[in-house]
């Protein structure tokens, strides 16, 4: 008897699959040259980097321009005013986004419906620009921390995935027996469905955060104070329109800067500004895939 | 929009028969009682919603009137469509419009289709080692902010130390001052979006592939279908729902491409292929304090998305099976 072969896949699709894998390792190489060639060159001399010598890996390794940056007030006073921003923001959006979510996730409310509609038709009309600064001007938030705060408090695509999650992933016979023990639709919240609801708290909170910690525009429109300004708005004036902390390269000798350390300079705030994100990254990457699978299913 | 009536659509059909006898307000007042905690909780962001965003879309009739800000938004006196008249008689009207429509339409034909090709392309690749990190890598531009991107392209995309020059030098290619450049301009933008976008938006396309049923591969494979022809025959069109629905919300925010990155990459050099309505109503608006013209802008703006977003779904509700509503 012969012995049993394994089936062998024709030739075309056996070349199709290799043909996909060079293509799926080139798309792949793109995404991670340009990141690794912006680490490489924070940590490289400036001649190097000015001299174009650096391709893939660092030249010449130095911290310098690492050490720089923390001598500059201004981007540690950005980070610590993004941190605020992000933690107390974040603090907001989550509760706000629970708060409307679980009412709307309970059939027994009646009204329920006039809410969701209420909040989807944000979804498509919007004040726009102007009249939402004017709004924010005339409540007195203009140039306070609130200005980053309130007017997002929460959006609309997190609070229909929290619905979606409350609805469908928590059993219904936990309320209906938590109601026959007299159990309050708060204490329910708090107690019942808050603890069984941690990935999608999870999930949403990452998302929050890094929006907040990404955000610039509203600084841009609403703050004024030097001392307000979030990480990302400093780096804007730093990076792009080119206005350099005094205090960063107060330490740096005239030769180095004319060798174009700046340049290093800019490459290292990339990477600062990169790095809580980056550390976070790889733990999360799951659940974000994750919350945009759930908010898919209501599409 | 016919609304359910919201009393008929909370009392679950058994209670609908018990309850024939009695007054549905008076049933409809118990509930409402019972349910006073689920109001003082929702409380909250329902004042958030009618305060940060109903408000505005009221305070948009100032694109009607002549703002002033002594008077307030009520006290200014009305103007009719003066400041629409202005907006179409404006020199820079149709270069706002050729730049917006370009850029969101380039956007589209070349952002839509890559984010689809990746799903397919990992969809066939056994879940292992490399799977997981063609995903990792590829989902994390997304998490780059707005303005560390733009510095990335304009320190990569520099004269002389830039490493796309010495790239294309190497190369043998010309080189450029690619950001000073106007006709380049909308490829930087709609490439570098690509490049940040496409893995993170493969994300939803995977999890409409990984629903498949798998007897329609067995089955394929019955007939001896190839994998082009499974790829064709089957991930296609399970893809089609969901690339439909994604579409209509694409067009439908065709005219409001992100004011973030423009702005961040625009310079004196690019302006005449930058400039779009978003960055046109933040320089007049708040840079030049024009408040009731800039408010104009954004209406007709937002007017012409909602129309786009309406007739693209009507006319897929023709076509098919799949859209919004």
């Amino acid at each position: 008897m012969p012995r049993a072969q394994k089936i062998k896949e024709p030739l075309g699709d056996r070349l199709l699959l290799a043909l996909i894998y060079v293509l799926l390792s080139v798309v792949t190489l793109s995404v991670l040259y340009p990141l690794l060639y912006i680490l490489s060159s924070s940590l490289s001399s400036p001649k190097a980097v000015v001299s174009g010598q650096v391709w893939l890996l660092p030249v010449e390794v130095s911290l310098r321009a690492y050490k720089s940056i923390f001598h500059s007030s201004q981007l540690m006073l950005g980070y610590y005013n993004s941190l605020v921003y992000a933690v107390v923001g974040t603090l907001i959006n989550v509760a706000f986004t629970v708060a409307m979510a679980f009412p709307l996730s309970q059939k027994g409310m009646p009204g329920r419906k006039w809410i969701l509609i209420l909040m989807m038709v944000t979804m498509f009309f919007d004040g726009g620009l102007i009249p939402t600064y004017l709004l924010v001007k005339q409540l007195h938030m203009l140039d306070t921390r609130w200005a980053l705060w309130l007017p997002g408090a929460f959006s609309v695509f997190q609070v229909i995935v929290a619905r979606t999650f409350f609805q469908t992933s928590i059993p219904t016979e936990l309320q209906e027996a938590a109601q026959i023990d007299g159990c309050r639709d708060s204490r329910y919240l708090i107690g019942i469905v808050l603890p069984l609801s941690k990935p999608i708290i999870a999930v949403m909170t990452l998302m929050y955060a890094v929006g907040h910690w990404n955000a610039y525009f509203d600084a841009l429109i609403y703050l004024r104070s030097e001392e307000l300004f979030p990480l990302q708005y400093v780096l804007r004036n730093m990076l792009i329109l080119n206005a350099a902390d005094p205090e960063m390269l107060a330490n740096t000798a005239q030769q180095l800067r004319d060798q174009g350390f700046e340049q290093v300079l800019k490459y290292a705030m990339i990477v600062v500004a990169c790095i809580p994100v980056l550390i976070i990254y790889p733990f999360v990457q799951k659940h974000f895939v994750k919350g945009v699978m759930i908010g898919s299913l209501k599409g | 929009m016919a609304l359910p009536d919201p009393d008929e659509t909370h009392v679950g059909a058994a209670e609908v028969t018990l309850a024939q006898g009695e007054m549905p307000m008076a049933q409809t007042w118990t509930k409402m009682k019972r349910s006073w905690e689920l109001y003082a909780i929702v409380l909250l962001p329902v004042l958030y919603l009618i305060i940060f965003k109903y408000i505005p879309m009221f305070g948009v009739t100032i694109a009607f009137k002549d703002y002033s800000v002594v008077k307030g938004i009520w006290g200014s006196p009305w103007a009719g469509f003066k400041h629409f008249e202005s907006l179409f008689q404006s020199p820079n009207f149709p270069l706002l419009i050729r730049n917006t429509l370009g850029i969101s339409f380039y956007s589209l034909i070349a952002g839509f289709p890559v984010p689809i090709l990746l799903a397919l392309a990992l969809n066939e690749v056994r879940s292992g080692f490399f799977k997981r990190s063609v995903q990792m890598i590829t989902y994390a531009p997304h998490f780059i902010s707005t303005v560390v991107m733009v510095s990335m392209i304009i320190l990569m995309l520099s004269p002389h130390v830039g490493i796309v020059e010495r790239l294309l030098t190497f190369a043998g290619l010309p080189t450029t001052d690619f950001m000073g450049e106007p006709k380049l301009f909308k490829s930087i933008y709609v490439w570098s979006g690509v490049w940040q976008e496409m893995g993170y938006a493969s994300i939803i396309y995977i999890a409409a592939l990984s629903g498949v049923d798998p007897a329609l591969y067995e089955a394929a494979r019955m007939d001896g279908a190839s994998r082009l022809k499974k790829i064709v025959h089957i991930d296609l069109p399970s893809l089609i729902p969901i690339t439909v629905i994604l579409l209509i919300l694409n067009l439908g925010s065709i005219m409001g491409v992100g004011f973030e990155k423009i702005y961040l990459m625009q310079n004196p050099l690019n302006v005449s292929a930058s400039e779009v309505i978003a960055t046109y109503v933040y320089k007049v608006g708040l840079l030049g304090a024009n408040f009731s013209f800039s408010a104009a802008v954004g209406l007709f703006n937002s007017v012409i998305n909602l129309i786009f977003l309406l007739v693209v779904n009507a006319i897929v509700r023709r076509l098919s099976d799949n859209s919004l509503w």
